[in-house]
């Protein structure tokens, strides 16, 4: 049967795939925002590592930190702190930026 | 202006699509306009709450509440879908032939219509919530400008709404013989593709492995923020750069409610 099939293929998959994951180690990150800006705005980490990475918002309004480039996106209340995963990444640069003040909050993670 | 008008049109796009579709799966429902309206303000006033609280939500479960949150709107979003296309499979026939009475599916009714409400009224709570959060902070900045945010704001309203409609008005026009099955892959497409989203959330708080990330990068070919991208986004799920993971969820969900409706279709056969 076609959907047995299917399901089994997928637990391979997983299977196969998952083994990687789990062994990637987390590496701990922190950006601020701060008059609508990105400190850093250039932030580098290391590729091949799985990144949390702490958003400290200092301004009043909320900002929603998003990457099209990593997958990412969450809202950052005024005066709030925020916590998300990425990764692990390939060497490279992932451009991300706030959604809510885009003209100025732009940045990107550089993974090397 | 332009800038905030993509941003609200993006946000209000996914939820008038979602609406637009099952609009037109229901409409031959008694009363299935109603419990739409009614989930449309359900999930206004849900979302201005949920804005309120998105500190007290983000802080949750060690910093990722939000994600949590998202993704149980979704799973439950999900799931409701799930349950109206099956049941929709089995009585969609019924609702066809106008001549037949559905009098003996009137509970059945009901119960399907409070499932659109819900489902109507989370679509709009996810994504009304950071339009909230972001005209607020608009409302909030000084000076000039804002005028002109403000015209934005209500021109990416309006073309996310018109986007809805014109995907309702044009199921209408679909003829009968395909229009059950034309809505039914649509819907199970929407429940894929939030599925998957749901996974990227939980990926993104880390409790979910990402499986191979990302699993293709078609991202120059077609790009997520460009509007063929955003429609196709909000219509089948798409994503440039996915996890491994939201393609097993994206497939599990196709799987099990193909399968579900596949199930209920004999069974009202035999009636």
């Amino acid at each position: 049967m076609n959907f047995v099939k299917l399901a089994s293929s997928l637990f391979c998959l997983a299977a196969l795939l998952l083994a990687p994951a789990a062994s990637a180690e987390t590496a701990d990150y922190t950006l601020v925002i701060q008059d609508h800006r990105f400190q850093p705005p250039e932030l580098i980490v290391p590729s091949g590592k799985k990144i949390k990475l702490l958003i400290e918002n200092r301004d009043a309004t909320p900002e929603e930190f998003e990457s099209y480039a990593l997958n990412r996106e969450k809202v950052i209340s005024g005066q709030g702190k925020a916590t998300l995963y990425i990764g692990p990444l390939a060497p490279g640069r992932y451009q991300f930026f706030g959604e809510f003040n885009a003209d100025t909050a732009q940045g990107a993670l550089i993974a090397q | 202006m332009f800038g905030t008008a993509i941003i609200v049109f993006r946000e209000v796009l996914e939820a008038a699509l979602i609406i637009g579709i099952v609009a037109a799966a229901t409409h031959s429902i008694p009363g299935s306009r109603r419990w739409i309206l009614a989930g449309m303000l359900a999930g206004l006033a849900g979302a201005g709450v949920v804005a309120v609280f998105t500190d007290a939500i983000g802080s949750l479960a060690s910093g990722v509440g939000q994600e949590l949150f998202n993704a149980i709107v979704l799973g439950i979003a999900v799931l409701m879908l799930a349950w109206h296309n099956i049941w929709m499979s089995s009585h969609g026939a019924a609702l066809a032939s106008s001549a037949r009475s559905v009098g003996g599916d009137i509970r059945d009714g009901r119960s399907e219509c409070s499932v659109l409400m819900l489902i109507v009224g989370l679509a709009i709570l996810r994504e009304g919530a950071e339009t909230v959060l972001f005209l607020y902070g608009i409302a909030a900045t000084e000076g000039g400008g804002r005028t002109s945010m403000v015209l934005g704001g209500l021109t990416g309203m309006t073309l996310g709404i018109a986007a809805g409609y014109l995907i309702y008005a044009g199921l209408l026009r679909v003829p009968l013989r395909w229009f059950f099955t034309a809505t039914g892959v649509l819907v199970l497409l929407l429940a894929a593709g939030m599925a998957s989203q749901a996974a990227r959330f939980l990926i993104q708080a880390d409790l979910l492995p990402s499986l191979a990330v990302p699993l293709w990068d078609t991202s120059a070919f077609l790009p997520e923020e460009s509007v063929p991208g955003m429609v196709l986004r909000g219509l089948v799920g798409y994503d440039s750069r996915p996890a491994g993971m939201q393609l097993v969820f994206y497939l599990v969900a196709l799987a099990a409610i193909g399968f579900g409706m596949k199930w209920a279709k004999p069974a009202h056969k035999s009636k």
